[in-house]
């Protein structure tokens, strides 16, 4: 066996992520217009209440049938059916602390050993005073029955839970992320 | 999807980063940690098929001269120019070939060119401070930039950032996702930077720092550092031990 690298550390995007990492299209998961599209969208907050104005989010999902354009889907890549999807997005937040996506739901999951995945994104959050980044999951209030049977919200403190879940919005979704305090969200180690 | 698609799904794992080679989230020599790191401990995620897939983004996000900072305006931007290269690999010294690296940073003064920046050091009509490459089939990427500044900061009494260039990896998979930021060897300001020094295992700390390599300047005009990345590794344990973990 082959002697292992060292991995490069993590640092912080420190204040000024805004000038590398923004994209015009980042927010658009799906192009304006995809049918069924919504937002998705949030407010990151700091342990003292104060919006986090210097953060960044990205999110990774599987398309609406429940596959990933990717070579390690053991499935087989795939291309999605829906135009445009990328299955990427990300956005920086604004000078109010709010961060926005627009996608479409993305289909279950299946496990190795038979289960299911409720839908999910895989959210990453970056920021100024964040080292490294978070990880996170959104789910969805209208999967209730996909909810109670994943396993990864099953391993969450039922109530901690609550804060991997969005709720309703007029135009899709909101999730708040809060970095620390009571309601701090549920944040994983991949 | 039926639970028979599902059946004997064989999913890659990637390896467990161990403890010190990140920083911790609450570093309290850096200010901004203390009410922006969470308190919980993180909740250990098995790898599923969100895990070890990721956003394979390619060509169709470069412009011609997104990897060469010096000639993204009319002008030449002021500074010491430099080539900054190297080769972005996996633990185990696989090539992560065909991701997306993109880099930002201060411009010579060390200024960045950002409402937020408002120190009064000069900012240079030539330069962005912005730059993106995709790595070739053996992992390397090259930029061509100017050496940047450092910067004052207000963490601490008489804080200054030593300097340094910001680097954003994709790599294959959600897992082997990085932020970092690229050092340059000898700096004087080291000792006092809470950020560079939040990585506490020094031989870690060594990795963000380039190395000067002559072998790579361009006479009469750049120097050169190479600095390596190394991303995660996979395991070789087969997926079906994954759930003995938890």
């Amino acid at each position: 066996m082959s002697e292992q690298l060292g991995v490069m550390p993590a640092q912080t995007v420190g204040p000024y992520l805004h000038i590398g990492l923004r994209w015009p299209d980042g927010p658009y998961v799906v192009p304006e217009g995809t049918p069924g599209a919504f937002w998705i969208r949030g407010r990151i907050v700091d342990g003292t209440g104060t919006p986090v104005v210097d953060a960044m989010v990205e999110s990774w999902q599987a398309d609406p049938d429940g596959r990933f354009d990717h070579p390690d889907d053991p499935r087989g890549a795939r291309q999605p059916a829906l135009a445009g999807f990328r299955g990427f997005g990300r956005s920086e937040t604004d000078g109010q602390g709010w961060y926005r996506l627009l996608t479409v739901k993305p289909g279950s999951l299946p496990e190795p050993d038979g289960g299911t995945e409720a839908p999910h994104l895989a959210l990453s959050v970056f920021g100024r005073g964040l080292l490294h980044r978070l990880v996170t999951r959104l789910y969805f209030p209208d999967e209730q029955a996909a909810n109670a049977a994943d396993p990864v919200l099953g391993s969450v403190d039922a109530d901690r839970r609550g804060t991997l879940l969005a709720s309703p919005a007029s135009d899709g979704f909101r999730f708040d992320i809060h970095l620390q305090g009571d309601h701090e969200t549920v944040f994983f180690a991949v | 999807m039926t639970t028979q698609d599902a059946r004997g799904l064989v999913l890659p794992r990637y390896r467990r980063d161990d403890v010190d080679a990140h920083p911790p989230l609450l570093s309290p020599g850096y200010k901004s940690t203390v009410a922006r790191a969470p308190r919980h401990p993180l909740i250990y995620l098995p790898q599923r098929l969100t895990e070890v897939t990721g956003p394979l983004l390619g060509e169709g996000r470069l412009g011609a001269l997104d990897h060469d900072l010096t000639r993204q305006h009319d002008g030449e931007p002021q500074g010491q120019r430099i080539i900054v290269h190297g080769r972005v690999r996996d633990g185990d010294g696989r090539p992560v070939p065909r991701t997306l690296v993109e880099i930002w940073q201060a411009n010579a003064a060390g200024r960045y060119r950002d409402a937020r920046d408002t120190w009064p050091a000069p900012l240079d009509p030539h330069f962005e401070g912005v730059g993106r490459a995709l790595t070739d089939d053996q992992g390397r990427y090259q930029f061509i930039t100017v050496q940047p500044g450092a910067y004052p900061w207000r963490n601490h009494d008489n804080a200054w950032r030593p300097a340094h260039i910001h680097f954003s990896l994709f790599g294959r998979a959600f897992t082997q996702r990085l932020v970092t930021q690229m050092y340059f060897p000898g700096d004087p300001l080291f000792f006092q930077d809470p950020i560079f020094n939040s990585v506490r295992d020094p031989k870690a700390r060594e990795r963000m720092i380039a190395r000067y390599d002559h072998a790579t300047t361009a006479p009469e005009w750049a120097l050169a550092y190479e600095f390596d990345i190394v991303l995660r590794g996979r395991e070789s344990t087969p997926f079906e031990d994954e759930d003995d973990d938890e």
